[in-house]
């Protein structure tokens, strides 16, 4: 598990560019048992898993493969690119950092004007895109554009580590710990038939889990993500939305969802059943492919089971081993537990 | 000399102002080759050539050995790592920034923020007390790595472009060194009718200290200090900055010396060497200001190369800016 979430942080792929992260899983389901799968028009990974026997009713289990980036807008004269970001990116978080830029992985920095040359306004002025450029040392606007021409992504320089007493640094986390986290399960021998979902487009709008939640039509839907912690240096408890090594984040609510609250109580009660710590977000926040999953069709019953990471989209994500280990035990249960309501409306 | 190589071995090691001894004992291991004695006098690196006598000039070059970066000054309730900022920073590139922490072990950490989900529009720049650095560890542990006055250093590794540039954190003033490092090569059995002292200084950052001192040791007759000035990026006022490839280049103030302005561009021209004028109406903000001031005067000069994004984790340099800039030191100690 481990090890798929190491090689999957490492891989790039934003949203509409998935196919370095596709492939990864499909090399590993190549050597899995009892799973199928198709891939949409989207991008979109659908797997069937082949349980010991057939489920009373259709279950999808997804994680998106796109994590948040640039994309090349513009080449100027100089050599340098203009980007623009590609899901949720805050400036602050791009400036000043090396970068991987196309298929190629060529490096690149965002540069910004020195510290220097800024007047006392500028130095308190919250960057924002278009307001510095990439540089990958080109010297024109030809030598560029043979490298990068506009169309191309840029991503954070990979970069997975261990980090402090029990945590990992890196970026694409989100939701990179999801992929991992369902490959996982799949590789496993499961009680259950159900359908894996590998997504993509979550960070631009919740593209891909549209259309994979119309192909499968399923009764229910588990979602994995990771989820914004803000257990931060001087948050109060209520700010803190939700804390790393206090285990599985199920919301109740975000931006995008009210969950099912039937599902959330079961999620808690196995949790206590197991001596799995869980937790809920102290606050409504984010959103996830949620909600595009429970409007589709006529409905689906939703849960969506988080790990909590700190500094979500930038390349210094932060999570703790101990949550993770807790979801890959707690997952396999859930799963189980949800296929085995013997109506789709029955609890 | 395998460019590099050498700046590899520089800027793999953390040398925050003060906090320099690291990246000494390395560049007094590369001094040691060229140098006929080097040493480490009150954190300054210094090598000497030749025998001095009163007959030939006494030449001083000059490189800073430290780097921006922060100091450790407290740990939180909640095991965040509070900081003071050594040199010149650019908060805005803050958040989510990746860190090395200098304790008794080096650990990594990211300074903190909040992301997109849960800003509520207020957001501000921060200021330095702001900043809280994570380390995934709890306070106990921290505790016994970490205290009060170690270094807190980007953690951006070397990394090569197009075109031969080059871009990592402290190459403001590692490729400074590496420029002093190719011309003591080159100078290697020549005849030179100067003797030459190295410096690689500590403390430039937060005022030009260990330049002060380790001017005041060699007494030298003529300074050069080779440090970085700003290459021209996307959008910066051209009269500010130089060209990057266009070559080192060479200090006009009122604060240097004329001669050696005049001496510099001579060389540079009957060399071909690519050069660059940087006309200074005051100081220069290198450590040359000192230089000229020390003793009973000095005649001072600045050999900088362009760099771009000074003073981020991101420096930016091309390496024949570089070579040009070894070459016309060496050719100026060779006249």
């Amino acid at each position: 598990m481990l090890k798929h979430l190491q090689e999957l942080c490492n891989l790039c792929g934003c949203s509409g560019d998935e196919s370095e992260i596709r492939q990864y899983i499909i090399r590993i389901l190549e050597r899995t048992n009892g799973v199928s799968w198709e891939i949409d028009p989207l991008g979109n990974l659908l797997v069937q898993k082949r349980g010991a026997s057939r489920a009373p009713h259709r279950l999808m289990v997804s994680a998106h493969m796109d994590e948040v980036g640039l994309i090349v807008t513009h080449i100027f004269s100089d050599g340098t690119l203009s980007v623009a970001a590609v899901g949720g990116v805050d400036a602050s978080v791009v400036i000043g950092r090396q970068v991987l830029v196309g298929k190629n992985h060529i490096p690149g920095v965002i540069g910004v004007k020195p510290v220097h040359l800024l007047t006392d306004e500028e130095k308190k002025m919250i960057p924002e895109f278009g307001g510095f450029v990439l540089d990958i040392g080109a010297e024109n606007r030809e030598q560029a554009e043979e490298i990068a021409p506009p169309g191309t992504y840029v991503y954070f320089m990979s970069n997975f580590r261990q980090f402090g007493k029990e945590c990992i640094c890196s970026k694409a986390i989100d939701d990179r710990v999801g992929c991992a986290l369902l490959l996982y399960l799949l590789e496993q021998e499961t009680p259950y038939d159900f359908t894996g979902a590998f997504l993509v487009q979550e960070e631009i709008g919740l593209r891909g889990a549209k259309t994979a939640a119309y192909t499968i039509a399923p009764d229910f839907a588990l979602v994995l993500e990771a989820t914004t912690a803000a257990d931060l240096v001087d948050a109060k408890e209520d700010e803190k939305v939700c804390t790393l090594g206090k285990g599985p984040v199920i919301s109740f609510m975000d931006h995008s969802t009210i969950y099912d609250s039937a599902l959330v109580q079961m999620a808690f009660s196995i949790g206590k059943v197991h001596d799995i710590p869980c937790q809920t977000k102290s606050r409504i926040a984010g959103g996830n492919d949620s909600g595009a999953i429970h409007l589709s069709r006529g409905g689906v019953r939703t849960l969506s089971v988080s790990l909590p990471c700190r500094y979500l989209h930038s390349p210094a994500s932060v999570a703790n081993l101990a949550d993770i280990d807790a979801l890959s035990k707690f997952l396999p249960l859930l799963v189980t537990q949800m296929l085995q309501i013997p109506h789709k409306d029955s609890i | 000399m395998d460019w590099i190589k050498t700046l590899k071995l520089l800027t793999a090691l953390a040398g925050v102002s003060g906090r320099e001894t690291t990246v000494a004992e390395m560049a007094k291991k590369l001094l040691e080759s060229t140098c006929d004695q080097v040493e480490i006098y009150q954190g300054n690196v210094c090598g000497y050539i030749g025998h001095r006598t009163s007959s030939k000039p006494h030449i001083l070059l000059d490189a800073h050995l430290d780097q921006v970066g922060f100091f450790v000054t407290a740990i939180t309730e909640n095991g965040f790592v509070r900081v003071g900022n050594i040199g010149g920073l650019d908060y805005r590139l803050m958040p989510a920034q990746r860190v090395i922490l200098h304790g008794k072990e080096e650990i990594s950490g990211v300074i903190s923020c909040v992301p997109p989900h849960l800003q509520d529009g207020k957001e501000h720049v921060p200021s330095v007390t702001e900043l809280a650095i994570d380390t995934g560890y709890p306070k106990e542990m921290l505790e016994k790595i970490l205290s009060p006055g170690d270094a807190v250093s980007f953690d951006m590794p070397l990394q090569r472009l197009e075109n031969g540039c080059v871009t990592g954190a402290s190459l403001d003033d590692r490729c400074g060194m590496a420029a002093i490092l190719y011309a003591l090569e080159q100078l290697q059995g020549q005849d030179l009718s100067c003797t030459i002292s190295v410096l690689f200084s500590t403390q430039e950052e937060v005022g030009e200290r260990g330049a002060m001192i380790g001017a005041y040791r060699v007494n030298p007759d003529i300074a050069l200090a080779v440090d970085v000035t700003f290459a021209k990026g996307h959008g910066d006022d051209p009269t500010k900055c130089g060209k990057l490839g266009g070559g080192p280049m060479i200090g006009i103030s009122p604060s240097l010396s004329p001669e050696i302005s005049r001496d510099l561009i001579a060389t540079a021209k009957k060399n071909r060497i690519p050069w660059q004028p940087e006309v200074m109406s005051g100081m220069t903000g290198t450590n040359a200001d000192r230089f000229s001031v020390t003793r009973e005067g000095v005649l001072t000069g600045t050999v900088s190369i362009p760099l771009r994004y000074m003073h981020t984790p991101s420096e930016l340099i091309q390496i024949s800016d570089l070579e040009a800039t070894g070459k016309l030191l060496t050719a100026y100690l060779l006249q």
